[in-house]
């Protein structure tokens, strides 16, 4: 299926998020998920299902003022 | 020392980590600045480049205590959805929630910044926002939970210092027990100076360091100004006066002339 990841149109293979992450690269990472705006904890990623069009946002650590 | 919520903290200049020519100038920024607490953010990661993660070992090895911001969110919701996800990933109840409301001056939408502060207060967040010199909206923020108020100097990266001294010697008189800081606006050790004159608790500083021609050089300055204007302000600065008044004794004062001995007598 094609989800939005930060922006950019990803074709995805994984039916949940916690395997989207790791088919994406993400594994092992310290990042924070979303999906359709709504905060995706890092221990509810394998009971999200993921559907045709989500927005994903995958944020880390960045510098900031 | 300052106790922001239940933490206590001595150094009294808090640093934003953004806009440094590299990593290691940041670093030794941090370092020169002897600060406990720099801000952060979160921004999308790319799977390749991996900088996040980069960036993130950088700041563990610091040392120091991270104040994650909201920045570049213009909704409560946004701001909401952002501290759940930086206090996941930095496994802190600190936000510096910032709802920014105007294009131009990057002014925060106070009505979003008080809705967004009562929802994450309730959940347990320790919420720093960032907000004006208006009295109303501290009420506002301080009624819903918040425990810290981080009111502007000046518009974020403006360097100008403080642009209402008025407003905010009126917010330090009308909350003597809240922590105040000064965030944004501030464009030299001076600037900071002045506001620890003014009785704020502690300054945020980042563009002002991070686009100094020698940061780390920069960093020190700021965290004497700091020092110094905290201590000036602990030692109780004199009341300036309109008229001059003469420092050395007059009593005992030699008359030279007859002229002078006349200007004595009229003004006594």
């Amino acid at each position: 299926m094609r989800l939005l990841v930060n922006g950019a149109w990803r074709e995805i293979r994984s039916g949940d998020l916690a395997a989207a992450l790791e088919e994406l690269g993400f594994g092992g990472s310290v990042v924070a998920t979303a999906i359709n705006g709504q905060f995706v904890p890092a221990s509810g990623r394998r009971a999200v299902p993921l559907e045709e069009g989500d927005l994903v946002e995958v944020l880390a650590p960045m510098q900031g003022g | 020392m300052l106790r922001l919520y239940d933490t206590e903290i001595h150094s009294r200049l808090l640093l934003g980590t953004a806009r440094y020519p590299s990593p290691r100038v940041l670093t030794d920024a941090v370092r020169r600045s002897a600060t406990e607490v720099v801000t952060v953010s979160l921004r999308r990661e790319s799977s390749g480049e991996r900088a996040g993660q980069a960036f993130w070992s950088l700041i563990r090895e610091l040392g120091v205590r991270v104040l994650p911001n909201t920045a570049g969110c213009h909704s409560a919701k946004e701001a909401v959805t952002t501290a759940h996800m930086a206090r996941e990933v930095f496994e802190t109840p600190w936000i510096k929630l910032e709802v920014i409301g105007e294009h131009d001056t990057l002014q925060p939408d106070v009505f979003g910044l008080v809705e967004a502060a009562r929802l994450l207060c309730a959940e347990g967040f320790q919420v720093f926002p960032y907000t004006t010199e208006d009295l109303v909206v501290a009420e506002r923020l301080l009624g819903v939970g918040c425990r810290v108020l981080m009111p502007w100097g000046a518009p974020i990266g403006s360097g100008r210092g403080l642009n209402n001294l008025f407003g905010l010697r009126s917010l330090r008189a009308h909350f003597p027990a809240i922590p105040l800081i000064i965030d944004a606006g501030i464009g030299l050790p001076s600037h900071a100076t002045e506001a620890m004159e003014l009785g704020f608790d502690a300054v945020l500083i980042n563009t002002a360091i991070a686009e100094a021609q020698h940061p780390a050089l920069m960093a020190a300055a700021f965290a004497q100004a700091i020092a110094a204007g905290h201590a000036a302000r602990n030692a109780g600065p004199m009341a300036p006066r309109d008229v001059a008044m003469p420092s050395t004794p007059v009593v005992g004062q030699a008359l030279f002339s007859s002229a002078a001995q006349g200007v004595a007598r009229e003004a006594s």
